[in-house]
Parts: C-alpha cells; sequence; structure tokens
C-alpha cells in the first residue's frame, strides 16, 4: 500500500520497554493522535488480560476507559502494538482475524509487533492489516515530528 | 426512554458523520432497532443470528451486557451506550 509508520523515538522506546518490562508475558498497548492525523502521540501501556505469552487481550474496563478518553479529546488509535515473546516480530493468523474484525468499527492502526526472543537484541517491525493481508510497511523513527519528512523529495519544504 | 449511543467512527457512514446518537427503547434490542429505523444497516454490524456479534463488547454505561443479558439488557433513560470492538491476538 505504500504507507510509512513515522514515529518518534522516544515512542519507540516507550513500547520496548513495555515488552521487555512485561516478558515472557506478551505486552500490549496503544499510541493515540489526533483524529485523521496519523501520528502517534499519546503513549498508552495497556494491562494484558490474558497474562500469557501466547496471548494478549486488553483489560475490559480499562480498554472501555481508555476508549471513552479518546473519544472525547477527538483522537484515534494510530499505533496498536504488542509483543511475541518466542517467535518472530510477524502477525499471527489470530492477529489478523482480530484485526479485520476491528476495522469493522475503527480505522485501521499501523501494527507495531516487538519481538522479546533475544534477550540483547529486539525486533520492531510494522504492518497494515487490511482484509485479511498482511503487508510489512517501513518505520520511520524520527527525533520529533517537526523536522520530520513530509513531502515529495523534489518539493523543497517551506521554512 | 432515550439513551445516547456513541458511535464508533467507521460506523459513522451510517449516522451522516454523528460520534453519538440519541435512540429509545426498554432494552438494548429495542434501542439498536430503533438505530435501524433511522441508520439503516447499523443493525447487521452489531447483531448476527439474533445475538450480539462476539468481537463486539457492548456497555450500558460501565456494564458490560454481556453479563446483563445481551441484547435483553435493560436500559433506562438517559443511559449511554458504548460499542468497544475487541482488541486482542497473540503469537498462535
Amino acid at each position: 500500500m505504500g504507507t510509512v509508520l513515522v514515529i518518534r523515538q522516544d515512542l519507540v522506546d516507550a513500547m520496548v520497554a513495555h515488552a521487555r518490562r512485561d516478558h515472557p508475558d506478551e505486552a500490549c498497548g496503544l499510541i493515540a493522535g489526533p483524529e485523521g492525523s496519523d501520528r502517534p502521540e499519546r503513549f498508552i501501556p495497556m494491562l494484558n488480560a490474558a497474562r500469557s505469552p501466547t496471548f494478549y487481550e486488553f483489560d475490559q474496563d480499562e480498554w472501555l476507559r481508555v476508549y471513552r478518553d479518546l473519544q472525547a479529546a477527538d483522537e484515534e488509535i494510530v499505533v496498536v502494538y504488542h509483543s511475541h515473546t518466542a517467535t518472530e516480530a510477524y502477525p499471527s493468523r489470530t492477529d489478523v482475524g482480530i484485526a479485520d474484525h476491528y476495522a469493522m468499527f475503527l480505522p485501521s492502526p499501523h501494527y507495531v509487533l516487538i519481538s522479546t526472543r533475544d534477550p540483547e537484541q529486539h525486533e520492531l517491525r510494522s504492518y497494515r492489516i487490511v482484509e485479511g493481508v498482511v503487508t510489512e510497511e517501513p518505520v520511520e523513527v524520527v527525533e520529533s515530528y517537526m523536522f520530520a519528512h513530509t513531502g515529495a523529495d523534489d518539493i523543497p519544504d517551506c521554512r | 426512554m432515550a439513551v445516547t449511543v456513541s458511535i464508533p467512527t467507521i460506523l459513522r457512514t451510517h449516522t451522516g458523520g454523528e460520534k453519538s446518537v440519541e435512540a429509545s427503547g426498554n432494552t438494548l434490542a429495542e434501542v439498536i432497532d430503533d438505530l435501524e429505523s433511522r441508520h439503516s444497516g447499523l443493525k447487521a454490524r452489531l447483531v448476527k443470528d439474533g445475538s450480539l456479534h462476539r468481537f463486539v463488547n457492548v456497555y450500558v454505561n460501565d456494564e458490560d451486557v454481556r453479563f446483563a443479558g445481551g441484547l435483553d439488557a435493560k436500559v433506562s433513560d438517559g443511559d449511554n451506550v458504548t460499542i468497544l470492538p475487541a482488541v486482542a491476538g497473540g503469537m498462535r
């Protein structure tokens, strides 16, 4: 689809730290941003109600609270992340099924997968999941969105 | 009995872009039928074979209707109905 996830370094660090902290259980969470912006800004680590090394599930009460806050603030979910603790950072069949159901209600987010199977070197990748089709996309990590690349190379940025 | 139903982004195509809409009924089923009469297409997104889709959770105020009779859950004047997609997954 030619998409890319542009995301701040501190948000990447926060996801990785959460995944490491909850290892060997899977960690999960969200990053919200202004509606229609595709810009991840607000980091929201979620409880894994399943507390499992092979499965995650949002805690329903927490999710309800977070969801209502998002709606009230005109924010949307830009990134849904979770960790795989013993396999590569690639969406499982379960992940794809859930993504399709999710897309019936909310705009499809960037799905970020973090693998913590290697204690030294994590793996972080991002995907779009549309109608059962998984497409990996590049992750562009930036210090600040203010200076992030926003247009085509042949159009000079306004200064 | 008038309740307020908050509509998830994708379903707002059925409500002319409205984030929340009013509906009436004494039970969740009646509320959904009332919604459907004015916002055609919503019901099929929520209900299948006479019960709620398993991948959607509906809350009346802070109560998950799954534990309050499902579609037969009672609603009262001024209640807030929230439609919450399930989020889960894992390595298998």
